[in-house]
């Protein structure tokens, strides 16, 4: 009895090495184990000769051949898919998409923010040229490296960077950066 | 050289049509043999075959070579065919031997028969086990089912199939095992020793088994 517990533990132990070994994929050391078992237990061996006479059936099933519409059915498929290109599908790398995404934020933040001139009739002008002076001083798009540094984007200051316009008030002028 | 798939599918990404219609050839009628042998459904098999090369189509932008290509292509017809057999959205055709004998019209799907031309008889005993085959196949649970077609007729590697199902290699071969002595018992007919492979195979009690 103690034999045969044994005996149907070590059949288990082969049973989930059968297939890899009908493969002729099993290791050496696993292979031998199985061939072992096969050796002295007839009922895996009578198992592993009826899964190779399976696989020989098995191969027995025919393919079948797709419709002759198939190619110009998947093809009018595809000519239906909507243009899904974005602009985002242009961006080689999400590390530029992020950039760039940092970038449109922050002009949009810079353009919104409250112009340092008081002067109603010259806000427009100030304005436009505060944003002229912004982007010519984007060294950042020339630099994309430092947009991906997040030390320098969180500290940075875009406020300070501004160039006081003749006449404005200082109340919320440049302010000292750190 | 031939270019790999991965190769292929890259060009495909860089805009190659051409390089795609390679692959359509390439993959075509292995998929559509694994999907019908998932879902027993001609007309279901060649929808989602399409669907397979939709995605990959779609995808083609963010292609990135992670795995094989069989991988990745056979792990969206699998998960296609399962939702498929899950939702059981499309009806179940059954082949019955009568349909492929007495009526012209084709339900029955496309064979692809050696050169010789076969008797009448030679072909009847190939439909009967290649029925009986497709239904035992049918009988197991999907997952059981994909890793069967999978390491049968695709011949993937373990690794490349457990990556597919999401279980670990030797959960895959567990399922193997276990899928193939199912297939053993029904298959009982086909896989005795005594079988002529030229006459209709029978079942226990003698009688034809289809």
């Amino acid at each position: 009895m103690f034999g045969k517990d044994s005996n149907e533990k070590r059949c288990a132990t082969i049973e989930s090495k059968l297939v890899e070994y009908l493969d002729g994929r099993a290791h050496p050391a696993e292979r031998h184990a199985v061939e072992q078992h096969l050796s002295v237990c007839a009922s895996c061996r009578l198992r592993a000769e009826e899964f190779r006479a399976l696989w020989g059936a098995l191969d027995d099933l025919p393919p079948i051949s797709p419709s002759p519409a198939f190619d110009a059915s998947l093809r009018a498929r595809i000519a239906a898919e909507p243009a899904r290109r974005s602009f985002w599908d242009w961006m080689p790398s999400p590390r530029l998409a992020f950039a760039v995404t940092t970038l449109i934020v922050m002009s949009a933040w810079l353009s919104s923010s409250p112009s340092v001139t008081t002067n109603p009739s010259g806000m427009g002008q100030a304005i436009q040229a505060n944003k002229v002076t912004v982007e010519s001083d984007f060294g950042m798009i020339r630099d994309l490296p430092v947009l991906e540094n997040f030390d320098v984007v969180s500290k940075f200051d875009a406020l300070s960077e501004l160039p006081v316009s003749p006449g404005a008030s200082t109340t919320e002028g440049t302010k000292e950066t750190r | 050289m031939a270019r790999t798939d991965v190769q292929l599918m890259l060009d495909v990404k860089a805009g190659d049509e051409q390089s795609f219609e390679l692959l359509l050839r390439k993959y075509r009628t292995p998929l559509v043999n694994f999907l019908y042998r998932m879902v027993r459904d001609t007309a279901v098999a060649e929808d989602l075959a399409q669907e397979v090369f939709l995605r990959v189509y779609r995808a083609r932008q963010q292609y990135a070579p992670s795995a094989k290509f069989t991988t990745w292509m056979f792990r969206i017809a699998t998960n296609l065919a399962l939702n498929s057999v899950r939702d059981n959205r499309h009806r179940q055709m059954e082949i019955s031997m009568d349909q492929s004998v007495d009526t012209g019209e084709n339900e029955q799907p496309a064979l692809e028969v050696p050169d010789r031309a076969p008797s009448v008889e030679q072909e009847l005993v190939a439909r009967c086990r290649a029925e009986l085959i497709l239904k035992a196949i049918h009988s197991l649970p999907e997952k059981q089912r994909a890793a069967v077609l999978l390491h049968k007729y695709q011949e993937l590697d373990y690794d490349e199939i457990a990556r597919v199902l999401e279980c670990s290699e030797s959960a895959l071969k567990s399922l193997l095992f276990r899928a193939y002595e199912t297939l053993r018992v029904e298959l009982a007919p086909l896989v005795s020793p005594t079988v002529r492979v030229d006459r209709v195979p029978v079942d226990r009690s003698g009688q034809p088994a289809c």
